[in-house]
């Protein structure tokens, strides 16, 4: 029988929930113990848990402490938490277009300049990547991900713009996102999806879930703007790899 | 079929209920009302499941105005002068609007939320389970946005039922008590001993998505920026100019800045009807305290069915709430966003 992993912290967060902690700093392994809990706990139920929110390093478990009380439920978290990884499944994968640069990736060409190179080698750069959902939040559908390529990690801008379009497709410090309604943001913007992550009267309600993996690809503005009006009407143009 | 017609109302007024729970893992915001206690009264005198969907009205005033027949309607929450055709009406009371009546509700004295349940309750389409306004994300039914004058809402006529009002404990006055952490690490035991030490007021740019507390600036021992992680209703996060703020129920589902502590959920409604400038404190307790709070108050939640009496000793009550009452706020400036509180000078 393989070893136990190491405990995760148990931090309570108010009187019904606790963050069930694996690490301080953005940490592939530490996310892919939160996403394994996760999926654990949805697996076989423990009563008393209402909500389960993975972020990078941690789980924020929300439950009923008329149910249980946080002694117990760290009790069961425990050992669930520190168990070996399972051998990985294969994770839906979904292939998202992006209309790179112009007015829909207005930080493009600065990007490039930073990084002392051509605007055509960032894009190839960022849409060459594979990137893990490593956890949805902010605002609805904003996708955090890992896997960014090293030659692209540079710090956020110095002021953050009030607002950036739906559909964004940026880096910022080690991470890249998709995000899905207009936000502030202080990333940088190189690109915009017609895909929505978010969108209400459409089933399902979220494309992605914290765990799929992700690969983009480029399209022309034209494209773009045929494929938006498409998803608007609830197609959900993302193309998802069957594995 | 009557309808209800807001015939003027304040900022910061919403439809708000239960709240949005279970999508927090994809970003979504859980929303609901302020100071859940107060929507649950309100829904209890009318005979409506305790948290479905009421208007939470902001600290300015509001008119409503009965159509097409009569409507049974209640409030509670931040005490305010209220009035049907100029006959007054107490807090925590049912009453019935006749066709073409107005009910008149002041300025909040003291506090800033009030529940105005609609006998028959809200009707909308709910998303998540909610009909609560979530302004950013475009949530919120028959409006997915702050009220305004001239929205109506479609209702069942009036029961004809008897008026009641609904007897609450005192309210409970003393420091708001929270758990430390979940990262209280990342701040010393003197910083730790300010926080709680230190006397607080709410500032003036707060909303529902967060009370700015004014105060001493804390220090954080690693610096303002951690990872990301998960957020609940009452989470003290300290941000890098060292002003707390208290999440409330519109927060981010993740946030980036050190959380000290965490309100309870007892105390959670009480900060929100904590009127901008006032003075008060925080006060640490245990887990086992605070999970033996939280289970009374899903009690009390529960139990309010078991509170209510006939509307003829009205009077006592009057008197228990102007004893409650923090005289001495009104309201001044305003944006679309936020509410804003002064003291008067």
């Amino acid at each position: 029988m393989a070893a136990t992993l190491p405990p995760p912290r148990l931090l309570p967060s108010g009187d019904s929930a606790v963050t069930v902690e694996f690490s301080r700093t953005i940490d592939d392994d530490a996310n892919q113990r939160v996403l394994a809990l996760d999926k654990a706990l949805a697996a076989s139920p423990i009563d008393g848990i209402t909500e389960t929110v993975p972020t990078y390093r941690s789980l924020l478990v929300h439950y009923d402490p008329g149910k249980i009380g946080f002694d117990a439920l760290g009790e069961k978290i425990l050992p669930i938490a520190t168990r070996p990884l399972p051998p990985a499944t294969r994770a839906r994968r979904w292939r998202i277009p992006v209309a790179y640069g112009g007015e829909h990736g207005i930080d493009l060409e600065d990007v490039a300049k930073a990084l002392n190179t051509t605007p055509d080698d960032i894009i190839a750069r960022h849409a060459g990547g594979d990137y893990k959902v490593a956890m949805i939040g902010f605002t609805p559908g904003w996708s955090y991900l890992s896997g960014l390529d090293k030659s692209l990690h540079m710090s956020r801008r110095q002021s953050p713009r009030l607002l950036t379009p739906a559909g964004t497709i940026s880096i910022g410090g080690v991470q890249a996102g998709i995000q899905c309604l207009a936000a502030p943001s202080g990333w940088h913007l190189l690109g915009r999806t017609p895909v929505r992550t978010y969108q209400l009267h459409r089933n399902p309600t979220f494309l992605t879930e914290p765990g799929d993996h992700v690969t983009f690809f480029a399209i022309d503005h034209k494209t773009f703007e045929d494929m938006d009006r498409a998803a608007e009407a609830g197609e959900i143009v993302a193309e998802q790899v069957v594995a | 079929m009557s309808r209800l017609i807001v015939a003027s109302i304040g900022p910061a007024s919403s439809v708000q209920d239960g709240g949005r729970h279970g999508a927090q893992r994809y970003g979504l915001t859980v929303s609901g009302a302020m100071d859940r206690l107060s929507l649950a009264a309100a829904n209890t005198l009318v005979g409506n499941e305790v948290l479905s969907a009421a208007v939470e009205i902001g600290p300015f005033g509001a008119t409503f105005t009965a159509r097409d027949g009569a409507v049974r309607v209640a409030i509670a929450g931040a005490p305010r002068n209220a009035d049907v055709a100029g006959r007054p009406v107490a807090m925590d009371t049912s009453v019935t609007l006749k066709d073409g009546e107005t009910l008149t509700l002041g300025f909040a004295r003291g506090g800033a939320f009030t529940y105005l349940a609609i006998e028959g309750g809200i009707k909308g389409e709910p998303v998540f389970g909610s009909l609560a306004v979530n302004a950013r994300a475009g949530l919120g039914s028959p409006y997915p946005r702050p009220l305004q004058a001239g929205d109506e809402f479609t209702v069942d006529a009036a029961s004809g039922a008897p008026e009641l009002r609904i007897e609450l404990p005192k309210p409970a006055i003393g420091p708001i008590r929270v758990l430390l952490g979940p990262q209280d690490d990342e701040f010393d035991d003197a910083n730790k001993a300010l926080f709680l030490g230190s006397e607080w007021k709410i500032s003036a740019t707060s909303d529902r998505m967060g009370y700015r507390l004014e105060g001493p600036a804390i220090k954080h021992l690693h610096g303002h920026n951690i990872v990301s992680d998960g957020t609940v209703n009452g989470s003290i996060q300290v941000p890098g100019n060292g002003s707390p703020i208290a999440l409330m129920m519109d927060r981010g589902t993740s946030g980036g800045y050190p959380k000290i502590a965490t309100v309870i959920t007892a105390d959670v409604g009480r900060l929100a009807q904590t009127s901008a400038g006032t003075a008060f404190r925080f006060k640490q307790v245990g887990m086992a305290e605070a999970q033996e709070e939280a289970r009374k108050f899903a009690q009390l939640i529960r139990s309010l069915a078991d509170r209510l009496r006939s509307s003829d000793t009205v009077e006592l009550n009057i008197e228990a709430l102007s004893d409650a009452n923090v005289a001495g706020y009104a309201v001044s400036a305003v944006d679309a966003g936020t509410w804003q509180v002064t003291a008067e000078p």
